[in-house]
């Protein structure tokens, strides 16, 4: 006990080092806790994106890029496939329900997604939440759009507001000028990238591009009120999400698709490619936990270099000590106590503070990037992290406290 | 063995390295409740002697019984606590420890060893603490960094400190060689006080010969230590 009160005393008389040590420590704890953390929800917003969804079905290619696109709008499709494929499929007997994918143009930035209805009536992320509008409804004519919730916020668009899509993606000086969209509803906040996209009817993706056959915009563009739906055929899509009736159904659909012979046809199960993504992701989190690491050990080598230095200037107090009857182990206690105590409270503050920045940040985080920052407990890696720190600390502290034990042996009462 | 002795050393020999001894010396006894002047010139083995005494070292070969006990037949752990419980020890200087008030480190002997703990007049360790500093005139510097006492303060402290709980033995190593004249007037004062006031034997290690007289017995080092002879 005495010897606790000792190691506290000592370490507050050397103020500076030891905050600086322990703040060294904590920044390296709170990496360590935040790449954790970041990587946990990263992969539970991954899977949270896409929920009750069996396969999704685009044009032969990877799994992962068409993943990619089509539910977490990254990259684009590298082909089309045929709305008569596609209606072929939506007609299946073991498919329950199909929600058509069509991308290729923007708004500032934000993904134009074309769709239809099944879309806010089928759509299911984190788990069974279904769509939800915080303003207006789904769309009903050809030219409506439905915002996510981020991407309204940030382009200040209100129901009732007009928009005009830019052709193809980011900075685009091709603008469907000719046919406005007007907004009919903003859905609620999801943390998924629905929150950062645009969502039109397939119709009104067809209209705009009316006269856009060869690339180019129509040399004289079709006004919206010349446009009937019935003058319309859509041609294509990117790619289109399906929930069978019996998730056995899903197997044999898959192989159905894959071997569709009217058109080259990729299905995915999404649980399937998200794991490739892992694997790929997997590398990157490796690469963080090391500099992490890295930051660790200088952390804890600074802490070394703290104790070590003082050594001789801490001769006088042992001898003073040992003349006090301290037997020399209590001394050897003393330095290993001291930097197990830095490390402790390096791992608390490090934890605290990687929770305070999660409370702080976490929301603004989950609603930029998509990654939910949970306040839940510490997961076994972070546990065990923050165990390994005090024993490497523990350790650590053995060097200097060997070193006194030697000087303490040598100088006896004598030390000056 | 001789009852009232504080300190009997018999036929003791001792050496960092056991082919050189440094110390040799047959016989030397010291009465309980004396106070006693150890000099020689530097090197003679001083310190060396005190370091035997307090069982920081341990003779290669002879008897030391201190304070009752047979110091060369006590585990290491078990003459730390001797030392401990039973002296007090004062050094040349920088006596404090530098983390700890100086009321903290008056009271640290009696937080560490019962024995002393079990001997305070006061109820509580602090306020025997507190009235020993306050008969040093150290009452306005309890709670101070003891870096910011001047020499002689610091060595009053060490009075407290070694006389805290009333053990048998006070040791003092050159106490007054880094004080000035008057200051060494008021040590040598206070510690005479606190030492007849406990019946402590005294044992007072100097090369200051103007300071002899005051004791009951003077001893030269070298001319116990045969290794000189």
């Amino acid at each position: 006990m005495t010897i606790l009160r000792l190691a506290c005393a000592s370490l507050r008389s050397r103020m500076f080092t030891t905050c600086l040590t322990v703040f060294s420590i904590a920044l390296s704890v709170m990496l360590l806790v935040g790449v954790d953390r970041i990587q946990q929800g990263a992969q539970s917003g991954f899977e949270g994106t896409l929920s009750q969804t069996d396969l999704v079905v685009g044009a032969r290619g990877g799994s992962l890029p068409l993943l990619l696109y089509s539910v977490f709008h990254l990259g684009t499709a590298s082909n089309e496939i045929s709305y008569d494929s596609y209606l072929h499929f939506a007609g299946h007997p073991a498919v329950q329900w199909v929600i058509p994918l069509s991308m290729g143009d923007s708004y500032h930035g934000f993904r134009v997604v074309a769709t239809d209805n099944n879309f806010y009536e089928h759509y299911r992320y984190r788990g069974g939440h279904s769509l939800v509008f915080a303003e207006g409804a789904q769309p009903e004519g050809i030219f409506d759009a439905v915002l996510g919730n981020a991407a309204a916020a940030q382009l200040h668009l209100r129901v009732g507001q007009k928009m005009i899509l830019s052709h193809g993606l980011e900075g685009s000086f091709l603008q469907h000028t000719a046919d406005p969209f007007t907004v009919t509803g903003i859905l609620a906040h999801t943390s998924t990238p629905v929150d950062r996209a645009i969502y039109i009817t397939l119709w009104g993706d067809e209209a705009m591009h009316l006269g856009w056959e060869s690339g180019a915009p129509p040399l004289k563009p079709i006004p919206e009120s010349e446009i009937r739906q019935s003058d319309l055929h859509i041609k294509t899509i990117s790619a289109f999400l399906v929930r069978t009736k019996s998730r056995m159904s899903a197997l044999f659909l898959q192989r159905e698709i894959n071997t569709y012979k009217p058109e080259p046809l990729t299905a995915i199960i999404p649980a399937q490619a998200l794991e490739d993504l892992w694997s790929v992701l997997s590398a990157a989190d490796v690469a963080l936990s090391l500099v992490s690491g890295a930051v660790l050990v200088v952390g804890l080598l600074a802490m070394l270099i703290a104790l070590y230095t003082a050594l001789n200037e801490r001769r006088r107090e042992i001898a003073i000590l040992r003349a006090l009857g301290f037997h020399i182990r209590q001394i050897f206690a003393l330095f290993v106590l001291e930097s197990t105590l830095i490390s402790i409270l390096g791992v608390v503050f490090g934890v605290a503070g990687a929770y305070l920045l999660f409370f702080v940040v976490g929301a603004s985080v989950e609603n930029r990037y998509g990654i939910p920052l949970t306040m839940t407990g510490l997961s076994v890696r972070v546990a065990c992290y923050t165990i390994a720190v005090v024993v490497a600390g523990a350790v650590l502290g053995l060097i200097p406290a060997i070193r006194a034990y030697h000087n303490s042996l040598a100088d006896g009462l004598t030390a000056q | 063995m001789n009852a009232c002795a504080a300190i009997q050393l018999e036929n003791v020999t001792f050496g960092y390295e056991p082919r050189t001894p440094l110390l040799r010396i047959s016989k030397l006894v010291i009465e309980a409740g004396r106070r006693v002047f150890l000099y020689g010139p530097s090197g003679c083995g001083k310190t060396t002697l005190l370091g035997l005494i307090t069982g920081v070292l341990k003779p290669q070969e002879g008897n030391c019984i201190v304070l009752g006990k047979e110091m060369t037949k006590l585990s290491a752990p078990a003459r730390d606590r001797h030392r401990g419980s039973e002296m007090g020890y004062i050094f040349q200087s920088f006596n404090l420890i530098p983390c700890l008030s100086v009321l903290q480190n008056v009271a640290l002997p009696c937080r560490v060893h019962k024995l002393r703990r079990r001997r305070i007049v006061h109820s509580t360790v602090t306020q025997e603490a507190v009235h020993l500093l306050t008969r040093l005139g150290m009452e306005k510097h309890l709670d101070r960094n003891v870096s910011q006492l001047s020499t002689g303060q610091q060595q009053r402290v060490a009075i407290a400190r070694a006389v805290i709980g009333r053990p048998n033995l006070v040791i003092a190593d050159e106490p007054t060689s880094s004080l000035d004249s008057d200051s060494r007037q008021i040590f040598m004062d206070l510690l005479f006080e606190f030492c007849n006031e406990t019946h402590a034997t005294l044992v007072f290690v100097s090369h200051d010969r103007s300071l002899m007289e005051k004791f009951d017995e003077q001893i030269a080092l070298n001319e116990v230590n045969r290794t000189r002879l």
